[in-house]
């Protein structure tokens, strides 16, 4: 830690928050100072956005102490939270894109004048207040017909001007483009001079280091480190966010049997697909039978490029040949079409039809594909579905029961089945092993396994680099939504891919 | 170019345009006798149509107002006629029930969930029905008061008779544009319908909000069938039926968004006057069929229909800057 | 961890026989056990209306025609049954059709239209009455493909789509008739409204024909469960390759159609089209109907055979009241009740409310145990 003269702004000691058993934040410290900011770094389920929460009074905590200027505070809610000088702005604007821009930051506190609503008032009132920031816009226009980076920073002005003291932003930058986070970091300096703590949570490691003063890295809910900024290499910010030691040879190479070969056929190959805001141009090729793993941090770029490749986003440009046949995929029905299947990040939302059987989840795909005109019959849909069930070892006690009442892992395994019983030729995975209990681990990693031998080619979108390196036949790495290079066979271990994403 | 003004200009710009070809053809269209009546024989729709502003801007619907004109009606003219009660005591009672009743569906759209539309769709019934219930006959007011009112006329010099309902419309017109102008209420309806979460991040109290807009809306319903009765001097249960739809389009072709969050009180006042005009015109006019009024207005809803959609999802052409969705990006 | 264990303590598929018998039932009524308390609430209303009338179930043959309150109940039902099926596959993806009423006298305006040409001598085959009943069904269609594209193409939410033709239709209606009602006496038309078969109306027979053949059409295709898919959830359908905009299409469609059947039957009953009253207020009768059988109007699984009881239910309670000493017209206020109990009952803050009133004495439970 270091020293510093100031006294702290906020003090967070022993913060300790449990879901249902498993704990989400243990014993979490947290120091913010007046004008600092301070990057709160992690991967998925480290415990940033439960630190927040529990800060703004979304959750209570079940233990530790939170000190705002030396004084216990117990925020109830964000209302309360924001009351007592603590704003959160989200990568989500909480703003109300209909109303002007004076309006949005005057919402609920509107200037009255004679009792009644003053827009001239209030108009003066923003555009003074803009001023400040250096901000000099039409502010009765409004908020939507502006850019994402102004409305955030409409975001931030409002909350700051609700007396905050400290300001906590949330992936503020993940919709903007290089100039767009420029204005908004001369708005964060500008508060760093006003003396304002600024709590920033960003999957963009460039600007981590361009902007913040301090790093702390959570890791499964526990604090792993706190540094300051310019004390901290990358590869050691790396390391700590993923736990892995570089000197360590975790994760051992099973999947020795390169089908990198030429003797294999490309299946897919895509060149020069991006989109804005989303991924810089990249090239892709992946071969029947093998298995490309997608590696990065959270946020790099990983889940978007896979939405690219299955067409749930179009790409703005570039060309894609499946089978050496060139192909415009512009929908998942034309990526279902070519034989891509998808097993999404967020299961519930993107995946599972909650209120539908196994049954009619797992043949769901393949009927689909077939359209609603050629049914399958339903002694067919129940052979499949058995089939899958015991195949994949979906605990259940028959496949008439509705989705939702399986456990997660149960719940991936059906949509696997789903995209086995269609039969695709390439199988986009994205985070198929988060948040499934370690048997039903191992077991879809042995599927992915076994599905690559039977000459279908994956690709597997996986924040745990063991993993990735247990299995890929090549690996993609991604940083700040760009393709960074590609390891192939001796080359992949995990300080390899650590390496290359910690490169400048 | 503010894209919020937008719709109310096209709604303008349709009414001059349409009330020039009237004028064009019947010089009478500037006389105020052909205003007066517009403004008389749409007050009731108008008062009512002022209150769905509020509610389709909040971002819901309210499908009862029709039954609660015509319930009011009957009501008064039972209380007074049958029971010989004071029409002001009677008024008083009225305005209550439709206040109640407005809190009561507001109360199940925020607490329960439940959708606004079947829920003012059992509002709708449950008015209608206790009007039914009441009585299926029309029955005549002759109370001192409703003569009174009736004579309660200002008469232009060239004989246009600018009545009570008239008055109460442009009354109610008044108070509109302030609330939802001048009012922290009525900013907080805007605010409701332009993101319902992000308003009660903001501080602004969506239950309590929510539920006014249903309560002015049905009070403002039943005032609508008190000033309804005052210029029928009548109440008959059979009335005003599927008003609402009539009601309904006039706010969107007013220029407010059917998603909420963007409309104009004075923009529903053009959008009641218009079907108005257009009846007005096929009366002069004789030989053209009184369906066209319901085809007219329904092309018209379409029309602004498609246009607020375009407007939604290609902001582009009438403002700076397309607004770039965040894309959903995993977050711990 | 759990998990595991219950993985080697369960052997897969241990009861596959009694899956296969339980299969079936479960496909007819979509709604798990919601089924229950449709066929019980409608059981109880059948009885209700035999105390208030003791002879509400006695059927007698009267000049080759069944009569009795029962089969007048069924025979006003038909309408409503028939809306209800297209309405039941509207809500399940989520929608609404408020036109179907409009639908109605749409169609029944240029059934009588067509067919007084022919009355009036005209040899013009289309006249013909079968032609103008697959004419006003084709209209009716064409409805349907109207609403269907604003929903499905341009993407508005469907109350506001099909708000348009709501409003519209009556005019467009009038507009068809000339304002007139036009009444006609060509016995076939008017057989789809007053015919009888063995006794029993024409119009039972066609809302039950009309049942099955939507049913085997949904559930002996995959359109059924895409239907759900799409309600339940839109995203993972798009991303599992569903073709949402077909769906939408085929749906408002099929609601056209048995839009425009049904005005064939109210205007075949009275052998006029009344552009005006044809069909008022059928819409909601049919969403009601919908809601009674357990059909969320958020969308998802739906029963065809539970919103048919649905809008039997609607039918007896009407009945019911109307031969009762109770208010004739208190039939508003009663459905208006209904809808309010059957809502406040699926509305899970409602329970949550409920529950929180209730919770001292539930947390006397366990002292029973």
């Amino acid at each position: 830690m270091s020293t510093n003269e100031q006294p702290a702004l906020l003090e967070v000691r022993g913060l300790t928050k449990t879901f249902t058993a498993t704990p989400a934040l243990s014993e979490v410290d947290f120091t913010l100072y007046p004008g600092e900011v301070h990057a709160v770094l992690g991967e998925n389920g480290a415990g940033k956005s439960t630190l927040i929460k529990v800060i703004t009074g979304v959750y209570k905590r079940d233990a530790g102490t939170i000190h705002l200027n030396g004084k216990l505070i117990e925020p109830r809610s964000p209302g309360h939270a924001q009351e007592l000088g603590i704003s959160a702005v989200y990568q989500e604007i909480n703003l109300i894109p209909t109303l002007s821009v004076a309006e949005n930051l005057y919402v609920g506190r509107q200037p009255r004048f004679l009792g009644m609503v003053s827009m001239q008032l209030m108009n003066k009132k923003a555009r003074k207040l803009l001023k400040t920031f250096n901000i000099d816009i039409d502010v009765t226009r409004d908020l939507s017909s502006y850019s994402i980076a102004i409305q955030q920073i409409v975001a931030i002005v409002r909350g700051v001007d609700l007396s905050a003291k400290i300001l906590i932003l949330d992936e503020p930058t993940s919709s903007l483009d290089r100039h767009e986070v420029e204005t908004l970091f001369s708005v964060i300096r500008s508060l760093k001079e006003h003396g304002i703590g600024i709590l920033l949570i960003t999957h963009f490691l460039d600007q981590v280091y361009e902007i913040s003063d301090r790093i702390t890295v959570l890791r499964n809910g526990r604090k792993v480190g706190e540094h300051l900024t310019k004390e901290l290499p990358r590869a050691k910010l790396i390391s700590e966010m993923l736990g892995r030691e570089f000197t360590e040879t975790l994760g051992k190479r099973s999947n020795q049997i390169t089908n990198s070969d030429s003797k294999h056929d490309t299946f897919l190959d895509i060149k020069g697909f991006a989109k804005r805001g989303m991924i810089e141009p990249f090239d892709l090729e992946i071969k029947k039978g093998e298995i490309v793993g997608l590696a990065g941090l959270l946020g790099s770029g990983r889940t978007e490029m896979g939405h690219l490749v299955f067409g749930i986003n179009r790409s703005e440009k570039g060309e894609a040949y499946v089978e050496s046949k060139k192909v415009k995929i512009s929908s998942p029905r034309k990526a279902i079409r070519y034989g891509f299947g998808l097993c999404p990040e967020d299961r519930k939302v993107e995946g599972l039809i909650a209120d539908l059987t196994i049954r009619e989840n797992i043949i769901l795909a393949l009927q689909a594909k077939l359209g609603w005109y050629r049914h399958i019959p339903y002694k067919r849909q129940e052979q499949y579905a058995d089939e899958m069930i015991e195949a994949l070892h979906i605990v259940t006690t028959d496949a008439e029961k509705p989705v939702r009442e399986l456990s997660g892992g149960n719940q991936q395994k059906v949509i696997l089945a789903r995209w086995l019983v269609s039969n695709p030729e390439l199988l986009i995975l994205d985070e198929p092993t988060r948040g499934i209990d370690i048997g039903a681990h191992a077991e879809i990693i042995n599927i992915i396994k076994r599905l690559a031998k039977e000459g279908k080619a994956l690709m597997v979108i996986s924040s745990e680099l063991a993993e990735v390196v247990d299995y890929s036949d090549r690996v993609v790495v991604l940083r700040d939504r760009k393709k960074l290079t590609e390891l192939t066979g001796d080359e992949i271990s995990e300080d390899a891919i650590m390496q290359a994403i910690a490169e400048k | 170019m503010k894209s919020r003004f937008f719709p109310l200009l096209v709604t303008f710009l349709v009414f001059s345009a349409i009330y020039a070809y009237c004028y064009y053809h019947f010089s009478s269209f500037g006389s105020m006798r052909v205003v007066c009546n517009l403004l008389r024989d749409n007050a009731h729709l108008g008062i009512a149509a002022i209150g769905m502003t509020f509610v389709i801007i909040s971002g819901g619907i309210d499908l009862s107002v029709g039954s609660v004109i015509a319930f009011t009606g009957v009501f008064c003219a039972l209380m007074i006629t049958r029971e010989g009660m004071d029409p002001y005591l009677v008024f008083a009672i009225v305005l209550g029930m439709g206040t109640i009743f407005g809190a009561v569906m507001g109360v199940f759209i925020y607490y329960f969930k439940i959708p606004a539309f079947i829920v003012t769709l059992s509002g709708m019934f449950l008015a209608r029905g206790m009007a039914y219930v009441l009585t299926t006959e029309s029955i005549r007011i002759t109370h001192p008061l409703y003569i009174r009112v009736s004579k309660l006329v200002y008469i232009f010099p060239d004989k246009g008779r600018f009545t009570f309902a008239a008055g109460a419309f442009l009354a109610v017109l008044v108070i509109g544009i302030y609330l939802a102008h001048f009012t922290r209420f009525g900013r907080n309806v805007y605010a409701i319908g332009g993101n319902d979460t992000a308003a009660l991040m903001m501080g602004v109290p969506v239950g309590r909000t929510t539920i006014m807009v249903y309560t002015l809306s049905s009070f403002l319903a039943t005032f609508a069938g008190i000033v309804l009765s005052l210029s029928k001097r009548s109440g008959d249960s059979t009335i005003t039926v599927g008003a609402e739809m009539d009601i309904i389009a006039a706010v969107v072709i007013g220029g407010t968004l059917l998603t909420g969050g963007v409309g104009y009180v004075i923009g529903t006042f053009i959008g009641v006057l218009l079907p108005g005009v257009i009846r007005t015109y096929l009366t002069l006019e004789g030989s053209l069929s009184p369906w066209w009024i319901k085809i007219v207005v329904g092309g018209l809803l379409f029309g602004f229909i498609a246009m607020q959609k375009l407007l939604s999802t290609r902001p582009k052409l009438f403002s700076f800057r397309r607004q770039v969705r965040p894309t959903t990006v995993s977050t711990a | 961890m759990v998990e595991m264990e219950k993985q080697v303590l369960t052997p897969v598929n241990e009861n596959k026989s009694q899956k296969a018998t339980n299969f079936k039932w479960r496909n007819i009524f979509r709604g798990d056990n919601r089924a229950l308390w449709t066929i019980l609430a409608l059981i109880i209303i059948l009885l209700a209306d035999r105390m208030v009338s003791p002879t509400f179930f006695t059927v007698r043959m009267i000049n080759g025609r069944l009569t009795g309150s029962l089969i007048n109940t069924l025979d006003g039902a038909a309408p409503i049954i028939l809306l209800s099926i297209g309405m039941t596959l509207v809500i399940a993806t989520k929608g609404v059709d408020l036109s179907v009423g409009a639908v109605m006298a749409i169609c029944a305006a240029v059934s009588a239209v067509l067919i007084n040409r022919h009355e009036a001598g005209s040899d013009n085959i289309l006249y013909y009455p079968g032609f103008v009943i697959a004419i006003a069904i084709l209209v009716g269609a064409l409805c349907g493909l109207w609403n269907g594209i604003l929903v499905a193409l341009f993407d508005i939410q469907p109350i506001i789509a099909t708000l348009i033709l709501m409003v519209a239709g009556r005019g467009i209606a009038q507009m068809i008739t000339d304002g007139q009602s036009p009444t006609y006496t060509d016995e076939t038309l008017a057989f789809m409204g007053q015919g009888t078969i063995f006794g029993m109306p024409f119009p039972v027979y066609v809302a039950i024909i009309a049942l099955v053949v939507v049913y085997l059409l949904v559930r002996r295709t995959a359109l059924g469960l895409l239907i759900e898919s799409v309600g339940i959830n839109a995203k993972a359908s798009h991303y599992t390759g569903v073709n949402a905009t077909v769906i939408k299409l085929f749906v408002y469609i099929i609601s056209g159609i048995c839009a425009a059947i049904a005005g064939l039957i109210v205007a075949g009953e009275n052998t006029y089209a009344d552009p005006h009253t044809a069909g008022m207020w059928s819409e909601l009768d049919a969403i009601v109907a919908v809601v009674i059988g357990g059909t969320l109007l958020s969308g998802g699984r739906f029963s065809l055979v539970l919103s048919a009881m649905g809008a039997l239910i609607i039918q007896s309670l009407r009945i019911g009241l109307y031969i009762s000493d109770l208010h004739p017209n208190a039939n508003l206020v009663v459905k208006a009740i209904v809808i309010l109990l059957v809502l406040l009952l699926q509305s899970k803050e409602f329970k949550q409310a409920v529950g929180r009133l209730f919770k001292p004495v539930l947390k006397l439970r366990p002292v029973f145990k």
